[in-house]
Protein backbone atom coordinates (compact mmCIF):
# COMPACT_ATOMS: atom_id res chain seq x y z
CA UNK A 1 0.00 0.00 0.00
CA UNK A 2 2.95 2.75 1.04
CA UNK A 3 4.36 1.72 -2.74
CA UNK A 4 1.02 3.09 -4.06
CA UNK A 5 0.69 5.82 -2.83
CA UNK A 6 4.14 7.18 -3.25
CA UNK A 7 3.33 6.01 -6.97
CA UNK A 8 0.45 8.51 -6.83
CA UNK A 9 2.54 11.24 -4.64
CA UNK A 10 5.51 11.20 -7.40
CA UNK A 11 2.60 10.94 -10.74
CA UNK A 12 0.95 14.29 -8.62
CA UNK A 13 4.72 16.11 -8.10
CA UNK A 14 5.39 15.20 -12.10
CA UNK A 15 2.17 16.84 -13.13
CA UNK A 16 2.76 19.94 -11.14
CA UNK A 17 5.87 20.63 -12.40
CA UNK A 18 5.06 19.91 -16.20
CA UNK A 19 1.49 22.23 -15.68
CA UNK A 20 2.60 25.03 -15.99
CA UNK A 21 4.31 24.41 -19.73
CA UNK A 22 1.96 22.22 -20.92
CA UNK A 23 -1.47 24.05 -20.29
CA UNK A 24 -0.04 27.22 -21.97
CA UNK A 25 1.63 25.26 -24.63
CA UNK A 26 -2.50 24.02 -25.02
CA UNK A 27 -3.92 27.47 -24.69
CA UNK A 28 -1.29 29.65 -27.33
CA UNK A 29 0.10 26.66 -29.28
CA UNK A 30 -2.10 23.74 -29.95
CA UNK A 31 -5.67 25.21 -29.45
CA UNK A 32 -4.52 27.94 -32.31
CA UNK A 33 -3.39 25.23 -34.59
CA UNK A 34 -6.25 23.44 -34.51
CA UNK A 35 -8.06 26.73 -34.94
CA UNK A 36 -5.82 27.54 -37.98
CA UNK A 37 -6.44 24.07 -39.48
CA UNK A 38 -10.35 24.44 -39.04
CA UNK A 39 -10.34 28.11 -40.32
CA UNK A 40 -8.97 27.80 -43.70
CA UNK A 41 -11.90 25.99 -44.59
CA UNK A 42 -14.45 28.55 -43.70
CA UNK A 43 -14.77 32.03 -45.35
CA UNK A 44 -15.08 33.59 -41.49
CA UNK A 45 -13.93 37.44 -41.40
CA UNK A 46 -11.17 38.28 -38.64
CA UNK A 47 -13.30 38.24 -35.64
CA UNK A 48 -16.50 36.58 -35.47
CA UNK A 49 -17.70 32.93 -37.60
CA UNK A 50 -17.79 32.36 -41.22
CA UNK A 51 -19.35 29.03 -43.27
CA UNK A 52 -18.01 25.68 -43.64
CA UNK A 53 -16.85 26.12 -47.47
CA UNK A 54 -15.15 23.05 -47.82
CA UNK A 55 -11.46 23.37 -50.24
CA UNK A 56 -12.58 26.22 -51.60
CA UNK A 57 -9.99 28.30 -50.14
CA UNK A 58 -7.30 26.12 -51.42
CA UNK A 59 -8.95 25.78 -54.45
CA UNK A 60 -8.98 29.66 -55.21
CA UNK A 61 -5.14 29.50 -53.82
CA UNK A 62 -4.37 27.55 -56.79
CA UNK A 63 -5.55 30.38 -58.72
CA UNK A 64 -4.44 33.01 -56.76
CA UNK A 65 -2.09 35.20 -59.05
CA UNK A 66 -1.26 37.29 -56.28
CA UNK A 67 -0.03 34.09 -54.06
CA UNK A 68 1.70 32.45 -56.81
CA UNK A 69 4.18 35.87 -56.94
CA UNK A 70 4.35 35.51 -53.23
CA UNK A 71 5.37 31.70 -53.40
CA UNK A 72 7.81 32.40 -56.17
CA UNK A 73 9.38 35.68 -54.22
CA UNK A 74 9.75 33.41 -51.27
CA UNK A 75 11.56 31.23 -53.45
CA UNK A 76 13.56 34.31 -54.62
CA UNK A 77 14.49 35.73 -51.18
CA UNK A 78 15.71 31.63 -50.34
CA UNK A 79 17.78 31.68 -53.42
CA UNK A 80 19.73 35.25 -52.42
CA UNK A 81 19.92 34.87 -48.98
CA UNK A 82 20.59 31.04 -47.64
CA UNK A 83 23.91 30.19 -49.61
CA UNK A 84 25.30 33.10 -49.95
CA UNK A 85 25.15 33.90 -46.40
CA UNK A 86 26.69 30.42 -45.42
CA UNK A 87 29.42 31.39 -47.56
CA UNK A 88 29.71 35.16 -46.16
CA UNK A 89 29.90 33.85 -42.67
CA UNK A 90 32.62 30.61 -43.41
CA UNK A 91 34.60 33.03 -44.47
CA UNK A 92 34.42 35.60 -41.42
CA UNK A 93 34.81 32.65 -39.17
CA UNK A 94 38.00 31.69 -41.00
CA UNK A 95 39.14 35.35 -40.25
CA UNK A 96 38.17 35.47 -37.09
CA UNK A 97 40.01 32.30 -35.93
CA UNK A 98 43.14 33.54 -36.90
CA UNK A 99 43.06 36.61 -35.01
CA UNK A 100 44.18 35.85 -31.19
CA UNK A 101 42.68 37.66 -27.90
CA UNK A 102 41.18 40.94 -27.99
CA UNK A 103 41.47 41.14 -31.76
CA UNK A 104 39.91 38.24 -31.85
CA UNK A 105 37.10 39.23 -29.28
CA UNK A 106 36.78 42.42 -30.89
CA UNK A 107 36.33 41.27 -34.81
CA UNK A 108 33.74 38.60 -33.38
CA UNK A 109 31.28 41.20 -31.38
CA UNK A 110 31.57 43.45 -34.70
CA UNK A 111 30.70 40.68 -36.75
CA UNK A 112 27.75 39.41 -33.90
CA UNK A 113 26.74 43.29 -33.04
CA UNK A 114 23.72 43.56 -35.62
CA UNK A 115 22.17 40.33 -34.87
CA UNK A 116 21.17 41.85 -31.62
CA UNK A 117 18.95 44.59 -32.93
CA UNK A 118 15.51 45.16 -33.26
CA UNK A 119 14.44 44.79 -37.14
CA UNK A 120 13.33 48.10 -36.62
CA UNK A 121 16.50 49.69 -36.05
CA UNK A 122 18.25 47.84 -39.15
CA UNK A 123 15.32 49.19 -41.55
CA UNK A 124 15.52 52.05 -40.33
CA UNK A 125 19.45 52.72 -40.26
CA UNK A 126 19.33 51.04 -44.04
CA UNK A 127 16.27 53.30 -45.07
CA UNK A 128 18.48 56.01 -44.58
CA UNK A 129 21.99 55.07 -45.77
CA UNK A 130 19.86 54.01 -49.04
CA UNK A 131 18.13 57.23 -48.89
CA UNK A 132 17.61 58.70 -52.88
CA UNK A 133 18.78 61.61 -52.00
CA UNK A 134 20.99 61.71 -49.13
CA UNK A 135 22.40 58.23 -48.60
CA UNK A 136 25.59 57.36 -47.88
CA UNK A 137 25.53 54.30 -50.07
CA UNK A 138 24.14 56.21 -53.21
CA UNK A 139 27.37 57.62 -54.72
CA UNK A 140 28.54 54.02 -54.36
CA UNK A 141 25.82 52.81 -56.34
CA UNK A 142 26.39 55.80 -58.73
CA UNK A 143 29.63 54.71 -59.60
CA UNK A 144 28.24 51.50 -60.58
CA UNK A 145 25.08 51.67 -62.41
CA UNK A 146 25.93 55.81 -63.80
CA UNK A 147 22.64 57.26 -61.79
CA UNK A 148 21.36 56.94 -57.88
CA UNK A 149 18.46 54.22 -57.46
CA UNK A 150 15.55 54.56 -55.56
CA UNK A 151 16.33 50.86 -54.33
CA UNK A 152 13.15 50.07 -52.63
CA UNK A 153 10.87 51.31 -54.97
CA UNK A 154 13.19 49.70 -58.12
CA UNK A 155 11.15 46.03 -58.73
CA UNK A 156 14.64 44.99 -59.47
CA UNK A 157 16.95 45.87 -56.81
CA UNK A 158 14.35 45.49 -54.16
CA UNK A 159 14.35 42.25 -52.97
CA UNK A 160 18.72 41.86 -53.69
CA UNK A 161 18.98 44.95 -51.18
CA UNK A 162 16.59 43.16 -48.59
CA UNK A 163 18.44 40.25 -48.85
CA UNK A 164 21.79 42.29 -48.50
CA UNK A 165 20.38 43.91 -45.42
CA UNK A 166 18.95 40.83 -43.74
CA UNK A 167 22.52 39.00 -44.52
CA UNK A 168 23.46 42.16 -42.84
CA UNK A 169 21.48 41.75 -39.93
CA UNK A 170 21.14 37.96 -39.20
CA UNK A 171 24.94 36.59 -40.44
CA UNK A 172 26.25 37.18 -36.63
CA UNK A 173 24.44 34.06 -35.33
CA UNK A 174 25.85 32.34 -39.03
CA UNK A 175 29.64 33.36 -38.04
CA UNK A 176 29.43 31.98 -34.31
CA UNK A 177 27.97 28.79 -35.38
CA UNK A 178 31.11 28.19 -37.64
CA UNK A 179 33.55 29.22 -34.77
CA UNK A 180 31.80 26.52 -32.56
CA UNK A 181 32.37 24.43 -35.20
CA UNK A 182 36.09 25.47 -36.37
CA UNK A 183 36.61 24.75 -32.37
CA UNK A 184 35.63 21.45 -32.65
CA UNK A 185 38.26 20.44 -35.55
CA UNK A 186 41.27 18.91 -33.56
CA UNK A 187 44.45 20.25 -34.19
CA UNK A 188 45.95 17.05 -34.65
CA UNK A 189 44.32 16.87 -38.15
CA UNK A 190 46.06 20.22 -39.04
CA UNK A 191 49.77 19.46 -37.67
CA UNK A 192 49.69 16.00 -39.37
CA UNK A 193 48.53 18.18 -43.02
CA UNK A 194 51.59 20.57 -42.22
CA UNK A 195 53.92 17.94 -41.76
CA UNK A 196 52.82 16.15 -44.88
CA UNK A 197 53.60 19.69 -46.65
CA UNK A 198 50.07 20.78 -46.99
CA UNK A 199 49.52 23.82 -48.65
CA UNK A 200 46.94 26.33 -46.90
CA UNK A 201 43.94 25.81 -49.62
CA UNK A 202 44.46 21.91 -49.24
CA UNK A 203 44.08 22.13 -45.51
CA UNK A 204 41.26 24.12 -46.02
CA UNK A 205 39.75 21.58 -48.50
CA UNK A 206 41.24 18.30 -47.67
CA UNK A 207 40.52 18.99 -43.46
CA UNK A 208 38.17 21.97 -42.97
CA UNK A 209 35.64 21.74 -45.39
CA UNK A 210 34.75 17.96 -44.91
CA UNK A 211 35.24 18.00 -40.96
CA UNK A 212 33.20 21.50 -40.99
CA UNK A 213 30.78 20.35 -43.41
CA UNK A 214 27.69 18.85 -40.65
CA UNK A 215 27.65 22.51 -39.08
CA UNK A 216 27.56 23.97 -42.82
CA UNK A 217 24.72 22.04 -43.26
CA UNK A 218 23.05 22.90 -40.56
CA UNK A 219 23.53 26.38 -41.13
CA UNK A 220 22.04 26.34 -44.52
CA UNK A 221 19.38 24.24 -43.45
CA UNK A 222 18.49 26.87 -39.90
CA UNK A 223 18.65 29.15 -42.61
CA UNK A 224 16.41 27.62 -45.55
CA UNK A 225 13.91 27.92 -42.80
CA UNK A 226 14.50 31.29 -40.96
CA UNK A 227 14.32 32.79 -44.38
CA UNK A 228 11.48 31.12 -45.62
CA UNK A 229 9.29 32.94 -42.59
CA UNK A 230 10.66 36.33 -43.71
CA UNK A 231 8.14 39.12 -42.85
CA UNK A 232 9.22 42.32 -40.75
CA UNK A 233 12.19 43.38 -43.45
CA UNK A 234 10.11 43.48 -46.46
CA UNK A 235 7.02 45.24 -44.17
CA UNK A 236 9.43 47.72 -42.94
CA UNK A 237 11.16 48.04 -46.32
CA UNK A 238 9.17 47.76 -49.22
CA UNK A 239 5.90 47.12 -47.58
CA UNK A 240 5.62 44.31 -50.48
CA UNK A 241 6.24 47.08 -53.36
CA UNK A 242 6.88 48.16 -56.18
CA UNK A 243 4.05 46.05 -58.24
CA UNK A 244 4.04 43.17 -55.36
CA UNK A 245 7.39 42.77 -56.66
CA UNK A 246 9.01 41.84 -52.87
CA UNK A 247 5.38 40.37 -51.90
CA UNK A 248 5.80 37.64 -49.69
CA UNK A 249 3.93 34.87 -47.93
CA UNK A 250 3.92 35.53 -44.46
CA UNK A 251 2.95 38.85 -46.00
CA UNK A 252 -0.11 38.06 -47.99
CA UNK A 253 -1.59 36.18 -44.67
CA UNK A 254 -0.62 39.54 -42.61
CA UNK A 255 -2.91 41.49 -45.65
CA UNK A 256 -5.74 39.54 -46.01
CA UNK A 257 -6.51 38.84 -42.22
CA UNK A 258 -5.42 42.49 -40.73
CA UNK A 259 -6.36 44.31 -43.90
CA UNK A 260 -8.78 42.89 -45.63
CA UNK A 261 -10.41 40.91 -43.09
CA UNK A 262 -10.38 37.44 -44.71
CA UNK A 263 -9.68 35.41 -41.69
CA UNK A 264 -10.84 31.97 -43.46
CA UNK A 265 -8.64 32.68 -46.39
CA UNK A 266 -5.66 34.03 -44.24
CA UNK A 267 -5.67 31.28 -42.30
CA UNK A 268 -5.74 28.98 -45.77
CA UNK A 269 -1.98 30.80 -46.76
CA UNK A 270 -0.67 30.58 -43.08
CA UNK A 271 -1.67 26.60 -43.16
CA UNK A 272 0.29 25.85 -46.27
CA UNK A 273 3.02 27.51 -45.05
CA UNK A 274 3.27 25.68 -41.78
CA UNK A 275 2.94 22.95 -43.92
CA UNK A 276 5.95 23.38 -46.05
CA UNK A 277 8.12 24.84 -43.19
CA UNK A 278 7.31 21.47 -41.17
CA UNK A 279 7.99 19.45 -43.60
CA UNK A 280 11.44 20.98 -44.47
CA UNK A 281 11.94 20.71 -40.42
CA UNK A 282 11.52 17.24 -41.01
CA UNK A 283 14.05 16.92 -43.59
CA UNK A 284 16.52 18.83 -41.49
CA UNK A 285 16.36 16.70 -38.35
CA UNK A 286 16.69 13.90 -40.64
CA UNK A 287 19.48 14.85 -42.34
CA UNK A 288 21.39 15.90 -39.16
CA UNK A 289 20.57 13.26 -37.32
CA UNK A 290 22.05 10.81 -40.59
CA UNK A 291 24.87 13.23 -40.15
CA UNK A 292 25.31 12.92 -36.16
CA UNK A 293 25.78 8.90 -36.94
CA UNK A 294 28.43 9.80 -39.76
CA UNK B 1 58.85 30.59 -49.50
CA UNK B 2 58.63 32.04 -45.94
CA UNK B 3 57.93 35.68 -47.23
CA UNK B 4 55.73 34.58 -49.15
CA UNK B 5 53.88 33.06 -46.60
CA UNK B 6 54.23 36.49 -44.38
CA UNK B 7 52.55 39.02 -46.96
CA UNK B 8 49.71 36.19 -47.19
CA UNK B 9 48.94 36.66 -43.50
CA UNK B 10 49.61 40.31 -43.90
CA UNK B 11 46.65 40.32 -46.76
CA UNK B 12 44.38 38.66 -44.92
CA UNK B 13 44.76 40.24 -41.48
CA UNK B 14 44.42 43.55 -43.71
CA UNK B 15 41.54 41.84 -45.28
CA UNK B 16 40.04 41.12 -41.91
CA UNK B 17 40.05 44.77 -40.64
CA UNK B 18 38.91 45.74 -44.16
CA UNK B 19 35.34 43.29 -43.18
CA UNK B 20 34.93 44.61 -39.54
CA UNK B 21 35.60 48.04 -41.06
CA UNK B 22 32.89 47.82 -43.60
CA UNK B 23 30.78 45.67 -41.24
CA UNK B 24 30.28 48.13 -38.63
CA UNK B 25 29.99 51.06 -41.21
CA UNK B 26 26.10 51.45 -40.79
CA UNK B 27 26.22 51.44 -37.27
CA UNK B 28 28.93 54.42 -37.60
CA UNK B 29 26.94 55.89 -39.68
CA UNK B 30 23.94 55.66 -37.76
CA UNK B 31 25.56 57.60 -34.68
CA UNK B 32 27.14 60.36 -36.76
CA UNK B 33 24.47 61.27 -38.10
CA UNK B 34 22.06 61.24 -34.47
CA UNK B 35 25.00 64.11 -33.34
CA UNK B 36 24.14 66.05 -36.54
CA UNK B 37 21.78 68.83 -36.69
CA UNK B 38 19.07 68.09 -39.33
CA UNK B 39 20.01 70.63 -41.46
CA UNK B 40 23.73 69.61 -41.50
CA UNK B 41 22.66 66.09 -42.41
CA UNK B 42 21.40 66.74 -45.58
CA UNK B 43 23.58 69.42 -46.36
CA UNK B 44 26.43 68.89 -49.13
CA UNK B 45 29.30 69.03 -47.20
CA UNK B 46 28.80 66.76 -44.57
CA UNK B 47 31.33 64.16 -45.18
CA UNK B 48 31.82 60.64 -43.83
CA UNK B 49 34.01 62.07 -40.43
CA UNK B 50 32.42 63.46 -36.97
CA UNK B 51 32.17 67.13 -37.46
CA UNK B 52 30.13 68.38 -34.61
CA UNK B 53 27.98 67.21 -31.35
CA UNK B 54 24.59 68.08 -31.78
CA UNK B 55 22.02 66.53 -29.21
CA UNK B 56 19.13 68.37 -30.23
CA UNK B 57 17.94 65.06 -31.60
CA UNK B 58 18.20 62.96 -28.73
CA UNK B 59 16.56 65.73 -26.09
CA UNK B 60 13.73 66.24 -28.98
CA UNK B 61 13.14 62.44 -28.84
CA UNK B 62 13.25 61.84 -25.14
CA UNK B 63 10.90 64.87 -24.88
CA UNK B 64 8.54 64.09 -27.65
CA UNK B 65 7.81 60.31 -28.04
CA UNK B 66 7.00 57.62 -25.51
CA UNK B 67 9.91 56.40 -25.80
CA UNK B 68 9.98 55.74 -21.72
CA UNK B 69 6.79 53.83 -22.18
CA UNK B 70 8.17 51.58 -24.93
CA UNK B 71 11.29 50.74 -23.32
CA UNK B 72 8.96 50.24 -19.59
CA UNK B 73 6.68 47.83 -21.54
CA UNK B 74 9.69 46.25 -23.44
CA UNK B 75 11.70 45.67 -19.99
CA UNK B 76 8.56 43.90 -18.34
CA UNK B 77 7.74 42.35 -21.02
CA UNK B 78 11.29 40.78 -21.48
CA UNK B 79 11.55 39.98 -17.99
CA UNK B 80 8.26 38.47 -17.54
CA UNK B 81 8.56 36.13 -20.49
CA UNK B 82 12.22 35.53 -19.28
CA UNK B 83 11.55 34.37 -16.14
CA UNK B 84 8.25 32.59 -16.79
CA UNK B 85 10.18 30.30 -19.80
CA UNK B 86 13.23 29.52 -17.91
CA UNK B 87 10.91 28.84 -14.88
CA UNK B 88 8.24 26.53 -16.66
CA UNK B 89 10.71 25.04 -19.08
CA UNK B 90 13.18 24.05 -16.48
CA UNK B 91 9.99 22.46 -14.39
CA UNK B 92 8.89 20.54 -17.46
CA UNK B 93 12.49 19.30 -18.49
CA UNK B 94 13.48 17.77 -14.92
CA UNK B 95 10.20 15.90 -14.88
CA UNK B 96 10.80 14.77 -18.36
CA UNK B 97 14.33 14.21 -17.66
CA UNK B 98 14.13 12.46 -13.90
CA UNK B 99 10.65 10.81 -13.30
CA UNK B 100 8.62 8.29 -14.60
CA UNK B 101 5.06 8.86 -15.72
CA UNK B 102 2.66 7.67 -18.14
CA UNK B 103 3.08 10.53 -21.41
CA UNK B 104 6.35 11.10 -20.55
CA UNK B 105 7.93 10.46 -23.92
CA UNK B 106 4.98 11.70 -26.04
CA UNK B 107 5.18 15.49 -23.78
CA UNK B 108 9.06 15.20 -25.04
CA UNK B 109 7.14 14.12 -28.90
CA UNK B 110 5.51 17.09 -29.11
CA UNK B 111 7.93 19.29 -27.42
CA UNK B 112 10.53 18.56 -29.78
CA UNK B 113 7.63 18.68 -32.85
CA UNK B 114 6.50 22.15 -31.21
CA UNK B 115 10.44 23.18 -32.13
CA UNK B 116 9.94 22.22 -35.98
CA UNK B 117 6.29 24.73 -36.14
CA UNK B 118 6.83 28.21 -37.60
CA UNK B 119 5.05 30.16 -34.82
CA UNK B 120 4.79 32.93 -37.47
CA UNK B 121 1.98 30.68 -39.04
CA UNK B 122 -0.23 30.61 -35.82
CA UNK B 123 -0.16 35.02 -35.86
CA UNK B 124 -3.85 34.48 -37.11
CA UNK B 125 -5.46 32.52 -35.02
CA UNK B 126 -3.68 33.75 -31.92
CA UNK B 127 -4.87 37.29 -32.48
CA UNK B 128 -8.06 35.76 -32.15
CA UNK B 129 -7.33 34.24 -29.18
CA UNK B 130 -5.75 37.17 -27.67
CA UNK B 131 -8.66 39.15 -28.71
CA UNK B 132 -10.94 36.86 -27.69
CA UNK B 133 -10.09 37.35 -24.41
CA UNK B 134 -9.78 40.48 -24.56
CA UNK B 135 -5.81 41.21 -24.15
CA UNK B 136 -5.26 43.15 -27.16
CA UNK B 137 -3.16 46.30 -25.54
CA UNK B 138 -2.27 44.72 -22.19
CA UNK B 139 1.43 43.66 -21.26
CA UNK B 140 -0.92 39.42 -21.05
CA UNK B 141 -1.53 39.94 -24.38
CA UNK B 142 2.57 41.04 -25.94
CA UNK B 143 3.60 38.16 -22.90
CA UNK B 144 1.16 35.14 -23.52
CA UNK B 145 2.09 34.00 -27.43
CA UNK B 146 5.75 34.49 -26.37
CA UNK B 147 5.70 31.65 -23.57
CA UNK B 148 6.50 28.62 -25.89
CA UNK B 149 10.30 28.20 -26.52
CA UNK B 150 11.00 24.43 -26.76
CA UNK B 151 14.70 24.63 -26.83
CA UNK B 152 14.90 25.71 -23.25
CA UNK B 153 13.15 22.02 -22.70
CA UNK B 154 15.32 20.48 -25.04
CA UNK B 155 18.51 22.10 -23.54
CA UNK B 156 17.95 21.66 -19.99
CA UNK B 157 16.72 17.82 -20.59
CA UNK B 158 19.72 17.12 -22.11
CA UNK B 159 22.01 19.00 -18.90
CA UNK B 160 19.64 17.71 -16.64
CA UNK B 161 20.58 13.63 -18.29
CA UNK B 162 23.61 14.36 -17.77
CA UNK B 163 23.83 14.92 -13.99
CA UNK B 164 25.23 11.61 -12.26
CA UNK B 165 22.55 10.04 -10.27
CA UNK B 166 24.62 9.79 -7.10
CA UNK B 167 23.90 13.55 -6.68
CA UNK B 168 20.29 12.25 -6.18
CA UNK B 169 21.06 9.88 -2.78
CA UNK B 170 21.97 12.55 -0.56
CA UNK B 171 18.60 14.93 -0.97
CA UNK B 172 16.57 11.27 -1.17
CA UNK B 173 18.03 10.22 2.07
CA UNK B 174 16.99 13.34 3.86
CA UNK B 175 13.32 12.69 2.70
CA UNK B 176 13.76 15.74 -0.35
CA UNK B 177 11.65 15.58 -2.57
CA UNK B 178 11.67 16.39 -6.26
CA UNK B 179 11.50 19.97 -5.76
CA UNK B 180 13.84 20.14 -3.73
CA UNK B 181 16.20 17.75 -5.94
CA UNK B 182 15.06 20.59 -8.58
CA UNK B 183 16.02 23.71 -6.48
CA UNK B 184 18.74 22.16 -4.30
CA UNK B 185 20.80 19.89 -6.77
CA UNK B 186 19.77 20.57 -10.19
CA UNK B 187 19.77 24.19 -10.78
CA UNK B 188 23.00 24.74 -9.34
CA UNK B 189 24.70 22.37 -10.62
CA UNK B 190 23.45 24.37 -14.10
CA UNK B 191 23.36 27.92 -13.30
CA UNK B 192 25.37 28.58 -16.22
CA UNK B 193 23.70 26.78 -18.76
CA UNK B 194 20.28 28.57 -17.29
CA UNK B 195 22.05 32.43 -17.04
CA UNK B 196 23.03 31.78 -20.94
CA UNK B 197 19.52 30.58 -21.87
CA UNK B 198 17.86 33.27 -19.98
CA UNK B 199 20.11 35.84 -21.73
CA UNK B 200 18.99 34.93 -25.24
CA UNK B 201 15.21 34.14 -24.14
CA UNK B 202 15.28 37.93 -23.16
CA UNK B 203 17.25 39.04 -26.16
CA UNK B 204 14.70 36.97 -28.11
CA UNK B 205 11.81 38.84 -26.42
CA UNK B 206 13.34 42.32 -26.87
CA UNK B 207 13.72 42.44 -30.22
CA UNK B 208 10.24 40.49 -30.87
CA UNK B 209 8.49 42.96 -34.27
CA UNK B 210 5.61 40.85 -35.31
CA UNK B 211 3.71 39.78 -32.68
CA UNK B 212 3.47 42.95 -30.08
CA UNK B 213 3.25 45.18 -33.28
CA UNK B 214 -0.10 43.11 -34.12
CA UNK B 215 -1.29 42.81 -30.73
CA UNK B 216 -0.77 46.36 -29.26
CA UNK B 217 -2.65 49.66 -31.10
CA UNK B 218 -2.23 52.14 -28.88
CA UNK B 219 1.06 53.96 -29.06
CA UNK B 220 1.72 54.15 -25.07
CA UNK B 221 1.65 49.80 -25.02
CA UNK B 222 4.12 49.58 -27.62
CA UNK B 223 7.16 48.01 -27.07
CA UNK B 224 10.53 49.49 -28.71
CA UNK B 225 11.09 47.93 -32.07
CA UNK B 226 7.18 48.75 -32.42
CA UNK B 227 7.77 52.20 -30.73
CA UNK B 228 10.41 53.05 -32.91
CA UNK B 229 8.99 52.58 -36.07
CA UNK B 230 5.85 55.49 -35.60
CA UNK B 231 8.81 58.07 -35.33
CA UNK B 232 8.79 58.39 -38.79
CA UNK B 233 5.50 58.69 -38.97
CA UNK B 234 5.36 61.51 -36.53
CA UNK B 235 8.11 63.19 -37.31
CA UNK B 236 8.06 62.90 -41.49
CA UNK B 237 11.43 62.36 -42.61
CA UNK B 238 14.00 63.82 -40.07
CA UNK B 239 17.08 61.20 -40.44
CA UNK B 240 18.85 62.75 -37.33
CA UNK B 241 16.07 62.21 -35.06
CA UNK B 242 15.22 58.07 -36.85
CA UNK B 243 18.65 57.50 -36.18
CA UNK B 244 18.30 59.18 -32.72
CA UNK B 245 15.70 56.71 -31.61
CA UNK B 246 16.79 53.61 -33.52
CA UNK B 247 20.30 54.00 -31.25
CA UNK B 248 18.47 54.53 -27.99
CA UNK B 249 16.15 51.49 -28.67
CA UNK B 250 19.33 49.26 -29.69
CA UNK B 251 21.35 50.37 -26.84
CA UNK B 252 20.25 48.67 -23.68
CA UNK B 253 20.17 44.84 -25.49
CA UNK B 254 23.61 45.97 -27.35
CA UNK B 255 25.19 47.47 -24.05
CA UNK B 256 23.70 43.71 -22.46
CA UNK B 257 25.67 42.17 -24.83
CA UNK B 258 28.96 43.85 -24.63
CA UNK B 259 28.68 43.04 -20.98
CA UNK B 260 27.83 39.22 -21.24
CA UNK B 261 29.56 38.72 -24.78
CA UNK B 262 30.85 35.39 -23.71
CA UNK B 263 27.88 33.89 -22.48
CA UNK B 264 25.90 35.10 -25.31
CA UNK B 265 28.40 33.71 -27.75
CA UNK B 266 28.14 30.26 -25.01
CA UNK B 267 24.49 30.53 -25.11
CA UNK B 268 23.88 30.67 -29.19
CA UNK B 269 26.03 27.66 -29.24
CA UNK B 270 24.63 25.39 -26.89
CA UNK B 271 20.77 26.20 -27.96
CA UNK B 272 21.69 25.45 -31.75
CA UNK B 273 23.15 22.44 -30.85
CA UNK B 274 27.07 22.71 -31.71
CA UNK B 275 28.06 22.79 -28.43
CA UNK B 276 26.78 20.75 -25.89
Amino acid sequence: MPMLTNRRKEMAVAASLVAPFVLTFVVVFLYPTIRLVQLSFTNAPLIGSGEWVGFDNFIRLLSDRLFLTSLKNNGYFVLLTVVPTTAVALGFALMIRRLRGALQALALAIFFLPYILPVSVVTQIWTWMLDFQFGVLQPVIEFFTGKPVSVFKNPYWVMPTVAAVTIWWTNGFNVLLFIAGLRNISKDYYEAAQLDGATRRQLFTKVTWPLLWPVTALVLTLQLILQLKIFDQVYLLSSGGPFNSSYVLLLMVYREAFQLNHGGYASTIALVLFIIIAMLSVLQFQLLRAGGRR
Amino acid sequence: MKSVKKIENWVLTAGTFLAAALWIFPLYWAFITSIRSEERVVSDGAGILPDEINLTSYVDILWNTNLINWYINSIGTAIIITITVILSGMMCAYAISQMRFPGRRILYGVVLASFMVPSQALIVTQFILINDMGLINTWAGIILPQLIVPVVIIVYKQFFDAVPKEMREAVVLDGGGDYTLLFKIYLPLNWGITTALAIITFIMAWNQFFWPFLAVTTEDMMTIPVGITQVKDAFGVFYARLMSVALLGAMPVAVAYLIFQKKVTEAVMISSGVKG
